[in-house]
């Protein structure tokens, strides 16, 4: 395959940023997106140029490193994948592939196409845990949780913090990041007990962060490489409302 | 020169962690919060620890590479984690787990820490299950629990194929309520470059802030490595692509000895590599044996798809030649028989390196509901890289590199041959001999970070609480800076043709290709020449535009790359040394008649502890000596 790349080059945080064109011969529809852009880096330092910066680690899907605007879509055009996992099948040879960072307040570039996502870890700091010590802990078995509670449970708890949902909000809310977390707390008794005080220090840690209010859009599910539903975000609203 | 003392307690087995932790020094609360403790790593055994070392009212300074702590490669293990809860009454013990890996690891690994590793899995699941990971359950309300590999009984704890993701999130979420509680401070994207020794004790770190290159000193009463395997060697592997034995070598070559480092584990069930450009192995968990068969065509060059060839067409060779253990032996077993079925020519796909992970069977009889409801998520995985659905088609599968038993050698304490450092988790050699079963490692990581190291740094810092919080201006960290700002200086002064991940690829083809499932003698010998030019080649030839003083992320590359480079040679003294086959390690000229791997007990059960000895010189080895004061050593056989 033949593309053409437009990616957005930034040198740091405080430089301003710009499109640059690339053009790759020999991209095989087996690569996985990040290998493209391997072969794109490849070739760059080995004229002395300076690589394109992104962030990536694990490349199966489930580490959250990566993650960028791939034609208009986080992660790209196909539903349920993470960027790394994005094949080059899915795009059309001679196809021009425009590239940018994660576009929000809270998450401001550092390089290229790397963003800081330590807004979501300050969120978490603030509530996003149960309080019990090492040591602590009672006989495993010994707190029963219904299976449909844990099934549902696990299902808000695969949230993989990449961002992609307040990349695709256009208020650039962290509603569906926050209540994946709040959902899986609220629906084991081992969460309960600190349900209230939970709910309320992430929600105003998120406010502060500069995260907008949800859209109602629902943007941030159709996005989510991990699919997480917008069900979460109800028992977010619900969980606030009872603490109060 | 070192000296390697185990310290294992006395008295009988099951008494040597109570009888250590009833005579282990304490320190007061007041004192600990004049304690300073770095930890670097923030994976299980990482975060773990920071967590309940922070509980404990330590300072604790713990330091990451990736942006988030959240996402060190513990998340990625997919299918469980081992306790010996007994829930399933099939028989399981404290005793058994024990057992289960003393022979899992093919008897090369210690008796009494293998024990306590199994001693502490039960307290790892209550205290996960009280963080809210949510396991899977029973319709009752309990937990539920699989089989894995290697062994009879189902002592599995999992949630759906991501349980190293749930039980890392649960730690980042104990490691959070400590970050808020002000005992641990936070260090993400840094890379350690060296470790600081104060009159031979370890004070503190230097590391690289990935953002800025800034250089920085933290100083510390102790260290802990919690770094992770060194898989990455091979290039191609299941781990992280940024995943580094960097940490690790460092330590090394300040005068820890580094244990075993040839035992590398070689996963049977990974997405084969389809093409030249792969940067990354994508694993299919081992849990997938329980339901999945595993055959090749018993025709050569059968080119019917596999759905096609009837039942007496097909070879389960796992069946046929374990009986016992059928598709459930372990790793290095079922690794090395899939790899002679490739090598004799009936491996399937466009390479003829795969072998067929099939479910047919297990949807027949369970239904898909109830297979997707165990692996869901891996056959979506699957299916998004391959673009075939193993609903419908076996999946294919063959092995690749993914974790390493051998690592730092600590003694029973998880502390180094440097007082003041110690490693867990991975990082270190100690509980899975010469091959680790799986699940295991989720297991050993958190019980190192939340149930072993809070004694056992306790006992070490019980002798500093005189020492004064270490200043970062001493001469030591002068030295250690200037080292550090050298080699970069030194890396990038090289303006070559040619990039890091090149270089690294070709070590990881050397390394695969001599240095994996199979190995020689002459193979050995030829990898050493061959990392040796490899490393003249770097050296001169390597390239990194850009700076120091910015995000580079080339730079960061290089420098896990030269390292990779030094740390194969020694993987490979190592394999030429051991003139037997154990476990993972498997010596093409020490095998039983029927090609199962040779152990010489007389001459080789010890552990191979390698002391850095300068950059021209041979490095020492020292051997650690195994009793099996309580199991019989046994010939390994899963028939």
């Amino acid at each position: 395959m033949r593309i053409k790349l437009k990616i957005w080059r930034q040198k740091d945080a405080v430089s301003k940023g710009s499109f640059a064109t690339y053009e790759l011969d020999n991209i095989s529809p087996e690569m996985s997106f990040l290998e493209m852009l391997d072969a794109l880096n490849k070739s760059l330092v080995e004229k002395s140029l300076e690589p394109v910066a992104f962030d990536h680690d694990c490349r199966e899907g489930i580490c959250g490193s990566c993650g960028m605007y791939i034609n208009g879509y986080p992660h790209g055009p196909v539903k349920g994948l993470t960027t790394c996992h994005l094949s080059m099948r899915y795009f059309k040879d001679g196809e021009t592939i425009v590239i940018e960072p994660w576009r929000a307040k809270a998450f401001p570039v550092i390089k290229d196409l790397i963003v800081d996502r330590s807004a979501f870890d300050k969120i978490m700091i603030a509530g996003g845990f149960i309080s019990v010590s090492a040591g602590a802990a009672p006989e495993a078995n010994s707190v029963n949780v219904r299976k449909k509670n844990s099934d549902a449970a696990f299902d808000s708890s695969i949230c993989i913090g990449c961002g992609a949902c307040v990349a695709s909000c256009k208020n650039a809310s962290a509603m569906l990041f926050i209540s994946a977390k709040i959902s899986q707390y609220s629906l084991m008794p081992q969460g309960r007990p600190e349900a209230k005080e939970r709910v309320m220090s992430m929600v105003s840690e998120m406010d502060k962060q500069g995260f907008g209010n949800c859209s109602n859009t629902g943007a941030c599910e159709s996005q989510c490489p991990k699919q997480i539903k917008l069900v979460n975000i109800a028992r977010l609203n619900r969980e606030y409302f009872k603490a109060f | 020169m070192i000296t390697l003392n185990a310290k294992i307690p006395d008295g009988p087995l099951e008494e040597k962690w109570t009888r250590y932790k009833n005579s282990a020094r304490l320190v007061s609360p007041a004192n600990k919060k004049k304690l300073d403790i770095i930890i670097v790593g923030t994976g299980l055994s990482g975060a773990g620890a920071a967590s309940s070392l922070g509980e404990l009212g330590y300072n604790i300074k713990i330091f990451c590479y990736q942006d988030s702590p959240r996402r060190a490669h513990s998340v990625a293990a997919q299918g469980g984690i081992n306790a010996a809860k007994n829930y399933k009454n099939d028989g399981d013990s404290t005793f058994r787990l024990f057992y289960d890996m003393i022979k899992g690891g093919d008897f090369r690994a210690r008796e009494a820490n293998v024990y306590r590793a199994a001693e502490v899995s039960n307290l790892v699941i209550d205290h996960y299950s009280a963080l809210g990971v949510p396991f899977a359950r029973e319709y009752g309300g309990t937990l539920d629990t699989r089989s894995f590999g290697g062994v009879q009984v189902s002592r599995t704890f999992y949630s759906k194929g991501q349980t190293g993701q749930q039980c890392l999130l649960g730690a980042y979420s104990s490691l959070n309520r400590q970050i808020k509680a002000g005992t641990v401070t936070m260090f993400p994207r840094r890379e350690m470059l060296d470790i600081v020794l104060i009159d031979g004790k370890a004070r503190g770190i230097i590391t690289r802030n990935l953002i800025t290159g800034a250089i920085e000193r933290h100083t510390a009463h102790a260290v802990i490595l919690a770094t992770g395997g060194y898989g990455t060697v091979f290039y191609l592997s299941t781990l992280a692509v940024n995943s580094n034995a960097s940490a690790a070598w460092k330590a090394y070559r300040k005068g820890a000895a580094f244990a075993n480092p040839s035992f590398v584990q070689i996963h049977p069930t990974s997405i084969p590599q389809l093409n030249d450009f792969q940067s990354k192995l994508t694993l299919m968990s081992e849990s997938l044996r329980n339901d999945g068969r595993v055959w090749v065509p018993k025709q050569k060059g059968d080119t019917r798809k596999a759905n096609d060839i009837p039942e007496e067409d097909r070879d389960y060779y796992l069946e046929r030649r374990y009986p016992a253990f059928g598709n459930l032996v372990p790793r290095d077993v079922a690794s090395r028989a899939a790899k002679e079925r490739c090598d004799a020519g009936f491996g399937v796909g466009k390479t003829g390196l795969a072998v067929n992970l099939d479910f047919r069977d297990a949807i027949k009889k369970q239904g898909k509901k109830a297979i997707e409801e165990k692996y869901g998520n891996l056959f979506e995985m699957y299916k998004a890289i391959t673009n075939i659905d193993p609903y419908d088609e076996p999946m294919r599968i063959y092995p690749a590199g993914h974790y390493t038993m051998g690592g730092l050698w600590v003694d029973y304490e998880l502390m180094t041959t440097i007082p003041g450092l110690f490693a867990i988790g991975e990082s270190n050699f100690s509980d899975h001999g010469a091959n680790r079963l799986g699940a295991s490692s989720l297991m050993q990581a958190a019980g190192d970070g939340y149930f072993i190291i809070p004694y056992t740094i306790t006992n070490y810092l019980a002798g500093e609480i005189r020492t004064q919080r270490i200043e970062p201006d001493r001469s030591e960290f002068d030295e250690a800076e200037k080292a550090v700002r050298e080699r970069i200086k030194r890396l990038l002064s090289i303006k070559g043709k040619q990039t890091a991940s090149s270089f690294h690829k070709r070590l990881g083809k050397i390394m695969w290709d001599h240095c994996g499932m199979v190995r020689n003698g002459d193979g050995l010998q030829k990898a050493l020449s061959l990392i040796h030019e490899l490393r003249n080649e770097f050296w001169n030839d390597l390239i990194i535009p850009g700076s120091d003083e910015e995000l580079n992320q080339e730079l960061e590359k290089a420098g896990r790359v030269a390292d990779f480079i030094d740390l194969a040679e020694l993987m490979v003294t190592d394999a030429l040394d051991r003139k037997e086959s154990c476990g993972a390690h498997f010596r093409e000229e020490s095998q039983t008649s029927d090609g199962e791997a040779k152990r010489n007990d007389d001459d080789f059960a010890y552990v191979a502890a390698w002391e850095f000895k300068g950059e021209d010189n041979r490095p020492q080895l020292h051997k650690e000596h195994l009793k099996f004061e309580f199991v019989e050593l046994k010939e390994r056989s899963y028939k």
